[in-house]
């Protein structure tokens, strides 16, 4: 089996380490994982800005690039998301693509479907207290957790990972799955919003008494980290995958 | 009527400069939710009856023509007038004219949306004639000459102290008292005035039955019944798509729309009308403006299901956080930024931008719209119809070009990563970004391309 590692455009270059320990993540199980040099972003600021030939360009590029991959998988539900849900807006038709589609996969998704892990490759303590932030693209579109519209039985992919790690205590917020803001260039485009929406949402993951936010998606993490640090607050984010690899005290 | 010029984004952060109404704002709304999702798990087979709605409705959109005329002719039998209107002007004419046939002074009005959309209320008083909105929440915002900011409760946007002293001043309430009930009671006392001595009612329509001709109006406070009941002619106005083909789908969407709507079982009056009661006339205008339009647009005909039942609004963390006054349409929220955009793109494609593509407003919807999806394709229209701003096009464009290069996004990104953290800290707090209160991010020394390049090497 071989795996392409697909790391979005801002991971690579400001979340450098949740994509390492992706990768370690992924070869601690025995996969063998390649990263190709030549990917670049996903094309969904293009897609959600209305650009809708860049954002065919842009699934075309990235379908070619990871074509020949058994698999696709990203620390990112978004950017997954965007490739399972929304490219079929552009390239439905592409045979590669076509082929590619189910085979494209969110690094919990990915551990939890495919590889069927029940335990973590080496055993991690983390005796901290953390609340989960459900991104909503993996919420509401990827389906790792039941959102709280929806009547249906309740699961979330997340908080069964986590409880792989030995000592973690697991909380939620109040309005379990509220969106955090960041919304891609809605981040700026409607920077008051998004602000104010950060910081409801920062307070609520405050109130559980946890000293992580833990989420699977990086640009929600950044949002919320960079209201964090403008008001001085202690509770840190974290990437899932810092914590199973045993990254997530160091931070 | 709303005004011409709002831009959500400069409109939204007015709202949030006074953080403590906001956040009330928000909560209060928030608590709407929260009473559907109390109301929603009541019901086992809750997701079934969303999928039947959907069902329903998309099984008539796609004969909409033939159910039109089945509840044309029924409604003729029956005894009722029907009338077609292409558009808003055509409705306000006819609406006029038979109002100014019978020499109508005065017009009460139970809540509908698509006479604030067709602009009926300054139509009518520019001709004389007095109308008078009977919702409470509808009375509240036309005696403050402002639009609805719900489509639900109009007048969501206010606190009972601004009411209060409202009434104060055009009802002549007591200075100061803010007790909801005797505010309330002032209103009815009021209104009960108007609905004696109004010569004619008008309805908007929740559902109109093919196979009866009838038409079904939901309220809360018994105001459409009133305004039919007494004076002889009653107006029903009613958009194109709110045709359901038989009585026994109803259910599916009285169950529905409460629950959705305010998190109550039920609406406390749900009333039927199929005939002009003894000595009176009742006539019913269906409405296309725009409508056929919409039907005939693969991404969006999927927005004609609208029960108007506002719970997208209730759920959007946008609209709880700008109010629907931030909206350019007459509609805000999640279905208004379909809606607008399709009326009309260069005037509220902004809208289609207020949104962070969450997705939980499609998840409320009783009748399951795709609503957030409908946002980033009416992006798509916004972007070819060239109403983005030119710095935002410029970034997008360059955005294009550097996906296609990544040698050249690295080296951009590379760039950043230098650049940023010598930046002195007034441009840094200026960025977009910033400038609400965010940091940026912590820029790493190294991007994960450079750590894995050398990683590899290492290995070799
Ligand atoms: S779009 Fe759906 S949720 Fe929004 S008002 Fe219409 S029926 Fe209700």
């Amino acid at each position: 089996m071989k795996v392409g590692l697909f790391i979005p455009c801002f991971v690579n270059e400001l979340y450098p380490h949740v994509a390492m320990a992706t990768l370690e993540l992924l070869e601690g199980y025995g996969v063998d994982v390649a990263y190709p040099m030549e990917q670049s972003c996903c094309g969904q600021p293009l897609a959600n800005n209305g650009d809708s030939s860049g954002a065919c360009d842009a699934a075309l590029r990235f379908t070619g690039v990871f074509k020949d991959f058994d698999y696709v998988v990203a620390p990112s539900g978004s950017c997954v998301s965007h490739v399972t849900h929304h490219y079929p807006w552009y390239i439905a038709d592409n045979a590669d693509f076509q082929r590619l589609q189910p085979r494209v996969f969110e690094i919990v998704e990915f551990l939890q479907d495919v590889l069927k892990v029940d335990k973590l490759p080496k055993p991690v303590h983390f005796p901290h207290k953390v609340s989960i932030h459900q991104s909503c693209h993996g919420l509401r579109e990827l389906h790792h957790a039941s959102p709280s519209e929806l009547m249906i039985p309740y699961q979330s992919r997340l908080e069964r990972i986590l409880q792989l790690v030995d000592g973690i205590e697991i909380g939620q917020p109040e309005r379990r799955d509220e969106c955090c803001g960041f919304g891609g260039t809605f981040s700026v485009d409607e920077a008051d919003v998004s602000v104010a929406m950060g910081r409801d949402r920062v307070a609520q993951h405050e109130a559980t008494g946890a000293e992580y936010i833990v989420g699977a998606d990086p640009s929600c993490l950044m949002h919320m980290g960079g209201i964090i640090r403008h008001n001085g607050r202690a509770i840190r984010p974290l990437h899932v995958v810092e914590i199973l690899t045993g990254r997530g005290g160091a931070a | 009527m709303k005004a011409d010029n709002i831009h959500h984004p400069d409109a939204a952060r007015a709202f949030l400069t006074d953080r403590a109404r906001a956040s009330w704002h928000d909560q209060a709304i928030w608590f709407v939710r929260q009473k559907r999702d109390v109301q929603a798990k009541q019901l086992p087979e809750w997701e079934e009856l969303r999928k039947l709605a959907e069902q329903i409705k998309a099984h008539t959109l796609s004969k909409l023509d033939d159910y039109l005329i089945q509840f044309e002719e029924n409604a003729r039998r029956n005894g009722v007038t029907v009338h077609f209107a292409a558009d808003a002007a055509e409705h306000n004419r006819i609406v006029h004219q038979l109002l100014a046939a019978r020499q109508v002074k005065k017009l009460v009005k139970s809540k509908s949306m698509l006479t604030e959309e067709c602009g009926l209320n300054p139509y009518l008083e520019e001709r004389g004639i007095e109308v008078i909105d009977t919702d409470l929440g509808e009375r509240i915002v036309q005696l403050r000459h402002e639009p609805p900011s719900h489509i639900v409760m109009p007048a969501i946007h206010l606190k009972k102290e601004q009411i209060s002293e409202l009434f104060h001043e055009e009802l002549g309430t007591e200075a100061g008292n803010n007790d909801p009930t005797y505010l309330t009671h002032a209103a009815r006392a009021n209104l009960r005035q108007h609905f004696l001595s109004a010569d004619a009612g008008l309805t908007g329509v929740n559902f109109a039955i093919a196979e009866t001709g009838g038409v079904v109006v939901c309220t809360n406070e018994g105001n459409a019944d009133l305004g039919t009941a007494l004076p002889p002619l009653h107006i029903a106005s009613m958009g194109i798509e709110k045709i359901i083909p038989k009585l026994e789908h109803l259910g599916v969407f009285t169950r529905l729309l409460a629950r959705s709507a305010i998190g109550s079982p039920v609406t406390t009056y749900t009333s039927h009308f199929h005939r002009a009661r003894p000595g009176g006339e009742m006539h019913i205008v269906i409405v296309d403006n725009g409508r056929s339009d919409i039907l005939g647009n693969p991404d969006f005909y999927a927005s004609l299901r609208c029960i108007r039942c506002g719970a997208c609004m209730n759920t959007c963390p946008v609209y709880r956080r700008s109010s629907g006054h931030s909206y350019s349409y007459v509609i805000p929220g999640p279905i208004g930024s379909t809606l607008g955009p399709s009326r009309d793109i260069k005037k509220h494609g902004s809208m289609a931008f207020a949104c962070t593509t969450c997705g939980s407003c499609s998840n409320v919807c009783p009748v399951k719209i795709n609503l957030h999806e409908q946002l980033i394709l009416q992006r798509k229209r916004a972007f070819d119809a060239g109403t983005l701003k030119p710095a935002k096009k410029m970034g997008l464009l360059a955005m294009r070009f550097l996906t296609q290069h990544p040698a050249l996004m690295d080296a951009g990104g590379k760039a950043m990563r230098k650049v940023v953290p010598i930046l002195p800290a007034f441009v840094k707090d200026g960025t977009a970004w910033s400038r609400p209160g965010r940091d940026l991010p912590e820029m790493p020394e190294h991007s994960f391309k450079e750590l894995y390049r050398r990683r590899q090497e290492d290995k070799q």
